[in-house]
Formats: C-alpha cells, sequence, structure tokens
C-alpha cells in the first residue's frame, strides 16, 4: 500500500519533470526540470531494488551531467526560443501526433501483453539484489566484455569533446603548433592556462608576432582569431 | 505494485521525449529529450529486470547511462563548437551540411 502511494508520487514526478523539459521554452528551466524528473527516477528505480542503479543516477546524472548542460547553457545563453515555427504549424502538430501515437502504440502493446510476469510484484530475490557487490560481480564476470566496450567508449567520448570544443587558432593551425620548443619553461601559448584568462594576454598574436620574427618573409597574419577569441555574442 | 505501472510510465516518458525531439528546435533541449527517452528505456530494464530477479537489466542501465554519457559530451561539444562559429544553435536552420 505504501509502495503504491511512492509509486504515483515519483510518477507524478518523472511525469511533470519530463513534460516540463518538453514544454519550458526557456533551456535553463528545461535542464532544471531534467533535475526533478532524474530524482524522481532515482527513487523509481529506489522502489524497483535497484539501489546501486539509484546512487549512480543522482550521482551521474543528476549530479555530473548536470553540471555540464548548466554550463554550455549558460555559455551558449539560454535565448528563449521564439515562438514561430519556421518549419510550420503543421509540422510540429504531425509530429505531436506521432509522438500521441507511439505512446498508445506502446501502452497497447505493454497492457495487452499476455507475459504474465508483469502483472505480479516481480519474482523473489535474494538478499543483496541490487548492491554495488552484487552489480559489481556482474560486470567483473558475466558482463566484463561490455564493461570493457564501455571503458573504450568513454575514451574516445572525452577525446571527441576535447577536439570538439577545443579553441582553436583558425584553420591554418596557428593555435595547433606543437613545436618542442615551447614546452619548455612556459606552456605553450593558446592553451587557455589561467594567465591568459586573467590578463589580456592574445596567445596567438603573440605567437604569430614570434613566428614573423622568425620567418619574415612567410608571414601570413592569422586570419580573424583574436575575433573568434573574443567571447563576445555572437553576431548573427 | 506490478511491473505494468512501471512499464505504462516509462512508454509514457518514451514518447513525451520522441514528441521533445521532434517539436523542438535548440539542439540543447533537443539532447535533453533524448536524455529523456534514454532514461524511459532505462526505467524498463530495471523494471523487467526486478520481473526477472536477476540482476541483468540492471546491468543494460549502466551500460545505457554510459551511452548517455558519452553522447552529452559529444552532444555539447557539437553546440559549443556551432557556437564558437557563430552558427545558428538552431536545428532547423542548420540543416544543410555545408559550413
Amino acid at each position: 500500500m505504501l509502495r503504491d502511494i511512492f509509486f504515483f508520487l515519483f510518477a507524478i514526478g518523472v511525469l511533470s519533470g519530463a513534460m516540463g523539459v518538453v514544454v519550458l521554452r526557456n533551456p535553463f528551466y528545461a535542464v532544471l526540470s531534467l533535475v526533478v524528473h532524474l530524482l524522481s527516477l532515482a527513487l523509481l528505480f529506489l522502489l524497483l531494488q535497484a539501489q546501486f542503479l539509484a546512487a549512480a543516477q543522482v550521482i551521474v546524472y543528476a549530479g555530473a551531467v548536470i553540471v555540464l548542460y548548466v554550463f554550455v547553457v549558460a555559455y551558449v545563453g539560454s535565448s528563449v526560443e521564439p515562438i514561430r515555427a519556421s518549419a510550420g504549424p503543421g509540422l510540429r502538430a504531425l509530429s505531436v501526433l506521432f509522438a500521441t501515437a507511439l505512446a498508445v502504440e506502446l501502452l497497447i502493446a505493454v497492457v495487452g501483453s499476455t507475459l504474465a510476469g508483469i502483472d505480479g510484484d516481480g519474482e523473489k530475490i535474494l538478499f543483496g539484489f541490487g548492491t554495488p557487490s552484487f552489480i559489481g560481480e556482474l560486470l567483473l564476470t558475466r558482463f566484463l566484455f561490455p564493461f570493457e566496450l564501455a571503458t573504450i567508449l568513454l575514451l574516445m567520448a572525452a577525446v571527441g569533446a576535447v577536439v570538439l570544443a577545443r579553441r582553436r587558432g583558425g584553420i591554418d593551425g596557428a593555435g595547433d603548433v606543437l613545436a618542442p620548443l615551447q614546452f619548455g619553461l612556459r606552456p605553450p601559448p593558446g592553451t587557455g592556462t589561467m594567465k591568459e584568462g586573467v590578463g589580456d594576454i592574445n596567445p596567438t598574436a603573440e605567437l604569430s608576432r614570434s613566428r614573423e620574427q622568425e620567418a619574415p618573409v612567410a608571414a601570413v597574419a592569422p586570419r580573424a582569431e583574436t575575433a573568434q577569441l573574443d567571447p563576445q555574442e555572437p553576431s548573427r | 505494485m506490478s511491473i505494468t505501472w512501471y512499464l505504462c510510465l516509462s512508454a509514457l516518458v518514451f514518447s513525451l521525449g520522441a514528441a521533445g525531439v521532434l517539436t523542438r528546435r535548440n539542439p540543447l533541449v533537443v539532447l535533453l529529450c533524448l536524455e529523456l527517452m534514454l532514461n524511459a528505456g532505462n526505467l524498463a530494464l530495471v523494471a523487467f529486470s526486478r520481473m526477472w530477479g536477476n540482476g541483468d537489466g540492471q546491468v543494460f542501465a549502466i551500460i545505457v547511462m554510459v551511452v548517455a554519457a558519452c553522447e552529452v559530451a559529444i552532444g555539447l561539444g557539437l553546440v559549443v563548437a556551432i557556437f564558437r562559429r557563430r552558427l545558428p544553435v538552431d536545428v532547423d536552420e542548420l540543416r544543410e551540411l555545408h559550413g
């Protein structure tokens, strides 16, 4: 009985959070709404005896991922979307219709399913079901290969994120110089050190100046690099 | 609580996320709605894990979480790169592939 009450409370949290993500026009509020959704979902995981997963959900999602989202929303600017739909209202109505049809179809599939197992509370479970040691033993015995693949995937994603979001000094690679001399006492320019951030040091300009002194003939002024380094509002 | 309720909730959240992916135009919000869909899948996996009484579904859910974290990292990196290049942060404006 108590479990039923808790289920409905948390389900309302999950659904209202999801609704907020879809409906709210300000991306920052959408992110905050996702926090509500994720926390309610973690509580539902607890009701389903998945303690470790609930903790991971709170730490990984509601902690790390949400912080990432908040930073990017603050960086890009949480601009409220214009109401006008460039694709036209017809397409929007069509997509809402599609989503409704999807929901109806999935609900029919779930409710009309003849699976005997989904009507009950689930099988009897052993003591320690869903604890970190239980999950860890599964991950390191039966699911060792997916576990290792996941680590490779995480490594690739980390490298990809750095490559995508790194500060570019222009197409011609002025910021990409990795000459071994520059790894001396001071870090290579353009690597986003604290000193560059605080003082008004323009690393790529310094770099191009030093290049001009080295090879005055081949000196090509780097194009529009300083403009790209300035964190101004984009001119759209 | 019967497992059916959890599956119905999962179906509803999945459809809400699909509606968001289809209607929203800010890539950030599209990513958020993708998170909703992945979470709905997670809920169904955990519910099935409870139904069978073994932990395989929970391990699947953890792997889904890892994939979602990777997707967030790459997606947000793309959004930042789009913003740096002074392109409009709008999936309808960005439908052409030329730079």
